[in-house]
């Protein structure tokens, strides 16, 4: 007789943890009898140096089922209320076409993608992103621009350090032109205090002395609306060897004549309105469009086009020299991280409406605000734009505030720009009806007396012909094939199933964390009151990000052990900028000056020095041992050398080499001995969560890598977020925001330090991922998800060690939660490289490990908690696999040029005519007999990196050459 | 006519006062596939231990510093247009820039080819 299971039993309960992690209770056992271990508390005690452990376990709700947690936030999400947005500054309402809305941004294959440093498992989005250059470039008429940066503001911050590099002027002052949107403003400060630029802002055509600056940023249009034309100011900075930097708008730029055609030097702008919900702040690509000849100055990731080892026409990231991690501290610019999916849909967003669909857009928008200025002037109001595209100022006596509040009593946010103007900007969403009510709170009776078509009929084109444009854009062949719904989801489709991403397999890379970024994490996102909101939206219209602010805030300052934390910076390198700079007001507010040298381990990932520069801090390398440890007597040599001058360390925690040091206690100690703060680098957090706190350990300021440890996809190279977590004595100083009051309530009366980003609290709408994720989780959940995470690591180096050399353990043999094969013998032994092995992983369906970083010739691998014990064994199946690969060629068995890694990845064209290799087809394809269901098939074969460097092209190759790589 | 090398990694001829400056074959291959190079303007002065010159490969980008002070009176053209030639010619054809040399004596301190050798463990 079978026994019968109580109701409470069957039902479900909080099963979520089950779901994130990957292997089940069994596979973990099999997994410790691997590794040697009784149980999973026993091998952490293993692993886990008992002095670093946590002085209390996490203290969180109760994990929440899924459907619990969905309801939870969609009850938050209700208390945001969307309403009409014609605030402007920069955000404009935008209509996400559905097909690109479900096949990109809900899309796994698009968003769970790694940054395309693999060209051979990347081409679909590679294309995706060559097309958004060529957008770029379309529009602004300069002739190269790189695949995003962060947001409009840092990428004008960026445009003027670039400027100083290239400037023959040799004057430290930028001038701003005072018509720009106020955040901009606001980080520009912030960045040209770190590297000591003064700013002038001012209004160009009469304040500003090209002889006196090494560049200028023009607002084209302006805040305000206005269109100028600066055609004579960009003149005398050229004549004076500055830059001219304009920051413009895409929309717009396809009615105005474009940048390039004005002679300026460097457009930036955001590509938000191209079909990139506002998301209250973000994320949305920024875009930089420059002159061939700084091309090698560019900040941020450039796509090129190359050829394959066959010579078929291939794409990869171009002129990698230029990045931070190349550059290090001679970095002006740390960007690491940028903004890939959200550019992907912003080039879709053109390559759907075509040319003709973006002027038809770009048409309307800027009659609805033509019809508007002509209506409210004939009801007595006096509009101050004189020239405008989509915006218009009006100049109303001490009766903003009446008519501000009188629009939002019709659901509709005006710009209140102080007590006698107001702004109004009209977008994409725009239609006749919302014209028609916003009218009737300039006219009671608009609705029933205004004559739109009547209006429309007479109101006469406020662009002087000067600033028309009339050249032609997105002529290329790609935005013109797929206009019909069938059409554009085969595109993407087609172009999606050229990458290699979560759904289809593991993404081993160390320190990147590529984790499970579950549907029910991802479902809020699109949810219209967290997509449609404006940032500047009235703070009781948000209520419900608020909400989810401060639970997410707590929730992050208890897994830190941090007393505050600011979720404003949007990226892990704008993380490290902001906690830097929050470590050096706090000490110029004690008094303390001159404190400016930052230690750093030569183990460091690039962007920590870069980010040092951009701070003003003087870089003092620290060095390692030989097990890949702090050497803790060169730091404190170094420490005491510099005392006066300590502001801070820099150090990546479990270090990037991998391992868990018991010193770094010892390490904070002396740091903070010798006067200095502790900045601690949390892109390895992810072994960390639940076990120890940055803020037990000693560190004073930590960002979070939501994109990382907590679940916020990588989409293929962006969005991020890196909200930094500090202790008491620097909430002072964390990041402000020069139009949302409040941003940081621990602000003191001596003031913030600035904004980092434009958003005020970042790229708000993907943190309802990280949310999520906490919640379902609980502190259980997550600790023991670190716990799973630690496992995964070292079964796959107890499987590795008898093939390859694991490179640095910690304590009993063990590695963190990511473990570095050594392959720096390799060369030697075989005439084999590092990259061979890389790329004919992708042949057994992987992407590769994290290749030559930390150490130069080695694999660095990151499972995560989330794949299972089959996954993780493929992985190593393959890995042994090409060991016995490599000692055929080492032995002589295997041809040594002609062999499966040196021709690897094998593409299918390689099916048709003769087969010329000493080795099989089946070697060559399906080298595991055990995994037939698991091939991934390469679009191109090894990519010819040089040829891409030296004949550089970084916009769509004619048409005729797609048709070739058909054939 | 002897050539003299740095610890940067840079050889040196001089022909009545002004030096042919290139980088070494072991500088090269140490940087991999040389894809650009940006040289200075004729008749700007440089200085020794300064940046006078740029070499990039896919995987690094260095600058070239002046091994001595003076003036830039000649660039290699042929180099910046096909930047392989720093691969496979570096002691030879694909020299940087011709100094006219302002102080003979900096050349002194500088290594042989067998001290070279050395300095770079061969």
């Amino acid at each position: 007789m079978t026994s019968r299971i109580a109701l409470k039993d069957l039902e479900p309960g909080a099963n979520f943890v089950r779901r994130h992690i990957g292997p089940d209770d069994a596979e973990t056992a099999a997994m410790l009898r691997q590794v040697g271990a009784k149980s999973l508390d026993d091998f952490i005690d293993k692993v886990v140096p008992k002095r670093i452990r946590a002085k209390r376990p996490l203290d969180l709700k109760k994990a929440m089922p899924e459907r619990t947690a969905l309801s939870y936030l969609r009850e938050a999400a209700s208390r945001n209320e969307v309403f009409t947005s014609m605030i402007g500054m920069g955000y404009y309402g935008t209509i996400t076409p559905k097909v690109i809305l479900r096949n990109i941004l809900e899309n796994p294959g698009w968003y769970t993608a790694y940054t395309p440093y693999q060209a051979e498992v990347s081409q679909g989005r590679l294309e995706a992103l060559l097309n958004y250059q060529q957008m770029i470039v379309d529009m602004t008429g300069l002739p190269i621009a790189n695949a995003s940066l962060l947001d409009e503001a840092t990428a004008a911050a960026e445009a003027m350090t670039m400027a100083k590099r290239v400037a023959k002027s040799s004057a430290s002052v930028f001038f701003v032109d005072k018509d720009t949107h106020p955040q901009t403003i606001g980080v520009m400060e912030t960045r040209a205090k770190g590297f000591g630029f003064s700013l002038v802002i001012g209004d160009p055509l009469t304040e500003l002395k090209a002889g006196e600056v090494f560049g200028a940023l023009l607002s084209y249009p302006g805040s305000s609306g206005e269109v100028r034309d600066f055609s004579k100011v960009i003149e005398a900075l050229h004549g004076a060897g500055a830059l001219a930097i304009m920051t413009t708008d895409l929309l717009a730029l396809a009615v105005l004549k474009t940048p390039g055609e004005l002679g300026a030097d460097i457009a930036i702008g955001s590509a938000q309105r191209f079909g990139v919900p506002m998301g209250f702040g973000g994320p949305h690509a920024a875009f930089f469009a420059t002159r061939d000849e700084y091309k090698r100055t560019m900040p941020g990731r450039l796509i090129g086009v190359s050829v394959d080892a066959k010579g078929k026409r291939a794409l990869r990231m171009a002129l990698q020299t230029r990045e931070q991690h190349i550059r290090r501290e001679k970095a002006t610019s740390n960007i690491c991280t940028a903004q890939v999916l959200l550019a992907v849909i912003a080039s879709m967003f053109a390559v759907y409406l075509g040319p003709h669909g973006i002027r038809k857009t770009a048409e309307r928008t800027h009659r609805f605000a033509e019809v508007f200025a002509a209506a409210v002037k004939s009801y007595g109001f006096e509009v101050t734009t004189k020239s405008f595209f989509d915006t218009v100022t009006l100049h109303v006596p001490g009766r903003a505030h009446m008519l501000w509040a009188k629009a939002k009593e019709k659901r509709i946010n005006l710009r209140f720009v102080d007590a006698d103007h107001l702004g109004v900007s009209f977008d994409q969403s725009t239609r006749r009806q919302e014209l028609v009510k916003l009218l009737s709170v300039f006219k009671s009776d608009a609705e029933s007396r205004t004559d739109i078509d009547a209006i429309d009929a007479k109101a006469g084109e406020v662009i002087p012909l000067a600033l028309r444009r009339t050249s032609e854009f997105l002529t290329h062949p790609v935005f013109s094939m797929y206009h019909s719904e069938t059409e554009m989801m085969r595109y993407l489709r087609h172009l999606q199933c050229k990458d290699l991403a979560l759904d289809q397999a593991m993404i081993p890379l160390g320190s990147c964390t590529m984790k499970l970024n579950a549907t029910s994490e991802m479902i809020p996102v699109t949810w219209r009151e967290f997509a449609m909101l404006h940032p500047f939206a009235p703070l009781e219209q948000t209520q419900g990000y608020q909400q989810l602010f401060e639970e997410l805030e707590e929730m992050l300052a208890e897994i830190t052990g941090f007393d505050a934390i600011s979720l404003q910076p949007n990226a892990g390198s704008q993380g490290e900028y902001a906690g830097l700079l929050a470590i050096k007001r706090y000490h110029e507010a004690r008094g303390d000056h001159g404190r400016d040298v930052c230690l750093i381990p030569v183990s460091a990932h690039g962007t920590n020095p870069a980010s040092a520069a951009m701070a003003g801090l003087q870089i003092v390398a620290v060095a390692c041992d030989a097990n890949g440890n702090v050497d803790v007597a060169d730091l404190e040599a170094k420490a005491q050398q510099h005392a006066a001058k300590l502001a801070a360390l820099m150090i990546t925690y479990p270090s990037t080499h991998g391992v868990f040091e018991e010193a770094i206690i010892d390490i904070c100690q002396i740091v903070h001995a010798h006067g200095g703060q502790v900045y601690l680098d949390g892109a390895n957090l992810n072994a960390q969560v639940g076990l120890m706190r940055p803020a037990e350990l000693g560190a004073d300021v930590c960002h979070m890598n939501l994109h990382k440890t907590f679940c916020i996809p990588h989409g293929g190279g962006g969005p991020g977020m890196g909200p930094i977590g500090v202790k008491a004595h620097l909430a002072p100083y964390l990041p402000g925001h020069v139009v949302v009051d409040g941003v940081n309530p621990a602000a003191g009366r001596q003031g913030h330090l600035g904004a980092v980003s434009a958003g005020p609290w970042g790229s708000a709408s993907i943190l309802p991922i990280s949310w999520m994720y906490i919640a379902m989780m609980g502190g259980e959940g997550l600790e023991k998800a670190t716990k799973m995470a630690i496992l995964n690591a070292n079964y796959i180096a107890a499987r590795l060690k008898p093939h390859y050399p694991v490179l640095y353990t910690g304590p009993g043999g063990f590695v963190a939660h990511e473990c570095i094969l050594d392959l720096r013998d390799l060369k030697e032994r075989t005439g084999l490289s590092v990259e061979d092995v890389a790329k004919r992983l992708v042949d057994y369906g992987f992407h590769a490990p994290t290749m030559s970083f930390p150490v130069v010739d080695t694999l660095m691998i990151e499972p995560t908690e989330s794949e299972g014990k089959r996954e993780l064994d493929r992985f190593c199946d393959a890995m042994i696999s090409i060991a016995g690969e490599i000692a055929e060629v080492e032995t002589g068995k295997a041809d040594k040029a002609d062999n499966v890694l040196k021709n690897a990845p094998h593409t299918h064209a390689e099916l048709f005519g003769a087969w010329t290799h000493p080795y099989s087809k089946e070697q060559a394809f399906f080298p595991l007999k055990q995994y037939p269901n698991d091939k991934y098939w390469p679009p191109v074969a090894r990519v010819d990196n040089v040829h891409g460097d030296r004949n550089l092209v970084c916009i769509c190759p004619p048409m005729s050459e797609y048709l070739e790589a058909a054939e | 006519m002897s050539v003299k090398f740095t610890e940067e990694h840079e050889w040196i001829t001089v022909d009545g006062g002004v030096a042919t400056v290139g980088i070494t074959t072991h500088a090269a291959e140490q940087l991999g596939d040389v894809v650009f190079v940006d040289l200075p303007a004729i008749g700007k002065k440089v200085e020794k231990g300064k940046e006078a010159a740029v070499v990039e490969s896919v995987k690094a980008a260095s600058e070239v510093y002046a091994p001595l002070d003076g003036e830039i009176v000649e660039v290699n053209k042929a180099i910046a247009d096909e930047p392989s030639l720093v691969n496979s010619d570096a002691e030879g054809g694909a020299w940087f820039m011709k100094i006219k040399i302002a102080n003979a004596a900096q050349l002194d301190g500088m290594m042989d080819r067998a001290a070279y050798d050395k300095f770079v463990g061969k």
